[in-house]
């Protein structure tokens, strides 16, 4: 490591590298320098002059966030000319600002209005007419306030930085200076709303959530995103149980600011009219609310007559519930039911892997990696729409530290922008187009994988022989669709494998095999909408589905309980990276139960005993049981996320790879889920995707 | 051709041709040493021209005044990327006319001048950007380009010498803010005009992130002089560390308004009653902006001064861009500052804080306090607000609009207190003034 430089800030003795701006060696010391237009990771600006110190032996004041620290330097941030520089600065920001923060979505939380009480006058010394334009809305998500932007260009920065968009841009000059919308008067970009959250003041409000409430009315809870599988901490802003937003302004968990339109928006399924809030009961051919107990009694009392007759049990499980409802489902179709025949929508071959890479250590990348790693190479995917924060990462990665990134994609993907390679390959030919690549690739000093629902079974195992034969350390991420796809294989919801990719005696039927057995007796569906695609072969089923809403497959049901939504519930799930973080209940919706108490219910009503059915308890099961699971609790307790463990060791793969499919959701659709979020339906626009050939 | 009638008193190098039949023309030029300079430079190694113009004592005369020869020494000319000269041809600075006059009549001396410079940093393609108002320059720049093109001047092999040279015209859009180098730069790049973060400097990391040669048309003009006659003959046409001549644009309540090329360090009192043919109808002095409307205004007894950097300076004034207005007595210092903050805030980027809201504060304030509304605590704020944008904004600009107007409140509190009180402007008679 390069010799520390030593300066001083306000008499401090501070160290800092080289190279370190003064503004954060400041922050080394506790001293704040205020700032709007810096933002720790996007380009330097230096356009708001907040952060102006006085530096000796230089005459005039320097720009604290664009100076890099010298030897010996003394900064003095707390000068009579700093506080009078401030003071002056905070005075032509508020001259044509309205100051309306009385009715303004960042009242209480504006870095303006902060900036104006620590450092701004108590009077107004403004006689002129403040000039005001009128409030445009570019899109269903974003709306742009003129008076109040202090055009620090951090909407700018992030679309075009961050996102790899290059929606919004700045027109006029001078004064009348304003951000602009890509499309005249109107936003055709991911409606991710970073510019939102990223917006110190409130020229950018959100549609979700403006003129709702105030920032300190609200409970803030951390919890995880529940749609695709990237697994971002999204913090739910929750009043009188109803989530009236959802953001990531602290920058706190795997994804720091990050956050797509799905993380940020898509919350309001769960306020859908649509939910369910009473168990339905089919009487008489149609589906009638009845009460818990009713329900509960039916189930119970049906489950035992088949097991008594000898039926057919098979249970299908979600890839959005939580681990522990997983775990605690499987052992209920394994031990009370006494059937192998469980399985989930399968999106990504996650056992292959897991085989392929046995006595390997330190093969399963994180999404720290994919932000850190010298070299990526991305196959069979469009990140940008089916993993936003992974594609953040890789732009991140690209930006920070000029990683090298190289695609094999059936289309055109935001990737190949930043890529030093680009292969436009044909769905069965990656892995032949993968080795073309394999000269460059060699000379790289690491490389970190990411490979899509194309590269299944063998394929698997030949892309990592291959990665083998590089000579250079090969990180993988195997991509799988929703929130807890990975948690759904690794806690063997599986007919071949139980939890830790244990091999069971017997294996039961697979998905498919579920479906068309014409002699089923009883199907237990949790939080799955299998018959959206196929039918149910048998016509005696009793069906049991635990669902949000009434889906196709509910339709079909005998019994339906009202679930309730990752954000209702507490647990852990494991993004696509394995990474194990936890769900902290941030409301209650009348009438809905968490899975794990509705299987502890139904279980408890047969008079069988699985364990009590609190997400700690069956969490400290899992982290017993489950192979890899034995994660630091403190880690995920405080809001981080811990990496599981690879098994490492052979696991039990699946005969019929070519039941594992991605669901192909783009950045605007979740599965059923993105049905019933009013918000998500209405920015179904933006720039094409999944290699769809209007894609600009 | 646009000139105005000679002085006696000037010193002509770089104006030597003005005036001349067709001295715009390629064969006017080479029949009056034209390119010699050139074939001389071309038989230097390029460290003994940079070593030249170190010893001309050639200052920018964008308005900065930095050293010449030093900045061409920055370029890394062994650097691999490409190097590109790049003249600053976007003179908006309000009372400097110059450039245009050095481009209308005399182009070949300035191609020449780029010439050397590219010899000298190893640099073989150069933009002449040109600001967009002077539409009709553009062409007549073409013409002379392409002239030369014609017959070997630029190009490939340049008359024989193996030096190859590509120049091209880049039109700026109209904005004053273009003329700040690093501006400009982002403006040729095809970006929006906005300042860029020093450092990197131009010289090092410029034109699309390459080394980067900037100087203004005059300084350029005045390259084969100097490599023709030796730096030295040229320094000693001016004072220590401030070579040559300079082109003063007179403009103002004189007899003789015009473009002149005196010796650096030219008495500013004779300039006006000698070259400029005295005050007009008999008025009195009342101010002087010495160096183009950014420069703190000088009243009418601090002029008699000798005209360099150095001096104006040390009157903490500055000489700019030889922009030299003389105001009368009958000139109202408030509409002056407004005009002047009118400028500013038209042209102020809106890239930082300080420039951006300070400018039109200042505008929409001068207005009020102009039509009479004004209060009398208006007047230390005038000068207030102007120090909280100087030295405090990205770019010189904001500096370029406090400068003049702190210097007008301080030297002209009498003009403000003349307007209070609902009173009419007590200039309200006189004719318009100068910029209006």
């Amino acid at each position: 490591m390069a010799d520390l430089i030593n300066l001083t800030i306000d008499g401090k003795p501070v160290q800092a590298a080289p190279g370190t701006l003064v503004i954060n060696a400041a922050k080394q010391v506790g001293i704040e320098i205020p700032s709007f237009c810096y933002y720790d990771g996007l380009t330097l600006q230096a356009a708001c002059r907040m952060c102006l110190v006085e530096v000796e032996k230089t005459p005039k004041l320097q720009v604290g966030c664009t100076l890099p620290v010298a030897e010996g330097m003394v900064v003095h941030t707390d000068s009579p000319l700093v506080h009078q520089s401030r003071k002056g600065m905070v005075e032509f920001l508020l001259t044509n600002h309205p100051l309306d923060c009385p009715v303004c979505d960042k009242g209480g939380e504006c870095e303006l209005q902060d900036m104006t009480f620590r450092y701004g006058m108590g009077e107004s010394r403004f006689l002129e007419q403040k000039m005001h334009v009128d409030e445009q809305q570019w899109s269903p998500v974003v709306f742009y306030d003129k008076p109040r932007c202090i055009l620090c260009y951090r909407c700018v920065r992030i679309c075009d930085e961050g996102m790899g968009v290059n929606a919004l841009g700045v027109v006029n000059r001078g004064a009348v200076s304003e951000i602009a919308p890509n499309h005249f008067d109107h936003l055709e970009c991911d409606e991710c709303g970073m510019c939102i959250d990223i917006c110190p003041v409130g020229a950018l409000t959100s549609g979700a959530y403006r003129y709702k409430t105030r920032p300190w009315e609200m409970k803030h809870v951390g919890t995880i995103c529940t749609h695709c599988a990237d697994g971002c901490k999204t913090t739910l802003g929750v009043r009188n149980n109803e989530i009236i937003r959802g953001n990531n302004r602290d920058r706190s968990g795997i994804n720091g600011e990050f956050l797509c339109v799905k993380g940020r928006y898509a919350f309001d399924f769960v306020h859908s009219a649509e939910r369910l809030q009473a168990p339905l009961l089919r009487k008489n051919g149609k589906l009638e609310p009845v009460s818990w107990a009713e329900a509960l009694a039916t189930v119970a009392k049906k489950f035992q007559q088949a097991q008594a007759s000898g039926g057919k049990f098979a249970v299908i499980g979600s890839n959005h519930t939580s681990n522990e409802e997983n775990y605690y489902l499987q052992s209920f179709a394994r031990e009370v039911l006494g059937t192998n025949n469980i399985d989930h929508h399968r999106t990504g071959d996650v056992p292959a892997l897991l085989d392929a890479l046995s006595g390997k250590t330190d093969a399963l990348a994180t999404s720290a990696d994919l932000y850190e790693r010298k070299a990526i190479l991305v196959i069979a995917s469009d990140l940008a729409q089916q993993h936003p924060f992974l594609s953040f990462q890789i732009r991140a990665n690209y930006r920070h530290h000029g990683a090298h990134i190289y695609t094999v994609t059936p289309g055109p993907v935001r990737e190949q922008k930043y890529a030093v390679r680009s292969i436009m390959t044909i769905p069965g030919r990656e892995l032949a187009d993968v080795e073309l690549l394999r000269e460059q690739l060699k000379a790289e000093p690491e490389l970190v994988i990411v490979f899509g629902d194309a590269i299944k079974g063998d394929a698997v195992h030949k892309l990592v022989a291959f990665g083998a034969s590089l000579g250079i350390p090969v990180r993988y991420v195997c991509l799988v669709d929703y929130s807890n796809s990975r948690g759904a294989s690794d806690m063997g919801l599986a007919p071949n494998h139980g939890p830790g990719y244990q091999a069971v005696a017997e294996p039961g039927l697979a998905y498919d095999e579920i479906l068309a057995a014409t002699d089923l007796d009883v199907l237990w569906v949790v939080g799955a909408n299998p018959l959206k695609h196929l039918d149910l072969a048998s016509s005696r089923a009793f069906v049991v589905v635990n669902d949000m809403f009434l889906t196709e497959t509910a339709q079909r049901a005998d019994v339906v309980f009202p679930a309730a939504s990752a954000y209702e519930k507490s647990g852990t799930v494991t993004n696509v990276c394995g990474e194990v973080q936890r769900l902290k209940a941030g409301l209650q919706v009348m009438g809905a139960k968490p899975d794990l108490e509705i299987i502890g219910l139904i279980a408890k009503e047969m008079g069988q005993d699985i364990g009590i059915w609190s997400p700690d308890k069956v969490l400290e099961e899992i982290r017993t049981n489950v192979r890899g699971y034995n994660i630091p609790l403190p880690v995920i307790a405080t809001g981080g996320a811990a990496q599981t463990t690879p098994v490492n060791g052979h696991v039990p793969l699946s005969a019929r790879p070519e039941l594992i499919q991605s669901a192909r959701d783009s950045l605007f659709t979740s599965g059923s889920l993105g049905r019933y979020s009013k918000m998500l339906n209405s920015v179904l626009e933006g720039p094409g995707g999944l290699y769809s050939e209007e894609r600009p | 051709m646009l000139y105005n009638e000679p002085s006696p008193l000037e010193v002509k190098v770089v104006t030597k041709r003005f005036g001349m039949p067709n001295s715009h023309s390629l064969d006017a030029y080479l029949a009056t040493d034209g390119f010699k300079a050139f074939f001389k430079a071309m038989q230097m190694t390029p460290e003994q021209i940079v070593e030249e113009v170190k010893i001309s004592a050639l200052r920018g005369r964008g308005g900065a005044g930095f050293p010449a020869g030093m900045k061409w020494s920055f370029v890394p000319r062994t650097s691999p990327k490409p190097k590109y000269v790049i003249i600053n041809a976007d003179e908006s600075e309000p009372g400097t006319c110059k450039d245009r006059l050095l481009m209308e009549n005399d182009p070949h001396q300035l191609i020449e001048g780029i010439l050397i410079a590219g010899r000298a940093v190893d640099a073989h393609k150069g933009y002449i950007y040109i600001r967009g108002e002077y539409r009709y320059l553009i062409e007549h720049m073409d013409r002379a380009i392409a002239e030369a093109y014609g017959r070997g001047y630029l190009g490939k092999n340049i008359q024989g010498t193996g030096f190859d040279f590509d120049l091209y015209t880049h039109s700026g859009a109209g904005a004053y803010e273009c003329g700040e180098e690093t501006a400009l730069l982002d403006s040729i790049e095809g970006k929006r005009g906005i300042p860029r973060m020093k450092p990197p400097f131009p010289a090092v990391v410029g034109a699309w992130q390459s080394p980067t040669l900037l100087n203004n048309v005059e300084t350029l003009s005045a390259v084969p002089a100097i490599i023709r006659d030796g730096g030295a003959a040229f320094a000693a046409l001016g004072t220590p560390k401030n070579g040559g001549t300079r082109m003063i644009c007179l403009s103002g309540h004189i007899n003789k308004p015009g473009v002149y090329e005196l010796p650096v360090g030219f008495n500013l009192l004779r300039m006006i009653h000698e070259v400029g043919g005295g005050m007009r109808n008999g008025k009195k002095l009342k101010a002087v902006v010495p160096g183009g409307s950014s420069c703190p205004i000088l009243k009418a007894e601090e002029c008699d001064i000798p005209m360099d950097f150095d001096t104006l300076a040390k009157i903490k004034s500055m000489l700019g861009s030889g922009g030299t207005v003389i105001l009368d007595e009958d000139t109202c210092m408030v509409r002056f500052a407004l005009r002047i903050m009118k400028f500013y805030a038209h042209e102020s980027c809106g890239w930082c804080i300080p420039c951006r809201e300070g400018t039109t504060w200042l505008k929409r304030m001068l207005e009020r306090f102009h039509s009479g509304m004004g209060q009398k605590s208006d007047i230390p704020m005038i000068g207030e607000l102007s120090k909280n944008m100087l030295g405090r904004t990205f770019c010189a600009l904001g500096d370029a609009a406090a400068m003049p107007t702190i210097s007008i409140v301080e030297k002209f509190p009498e003009d403000f207190e003349a307007h209070l009180n609902g009173q009419p402007c007590p200039y309200a008679h006189a004719a318009e003034p100068v910029f209006a």
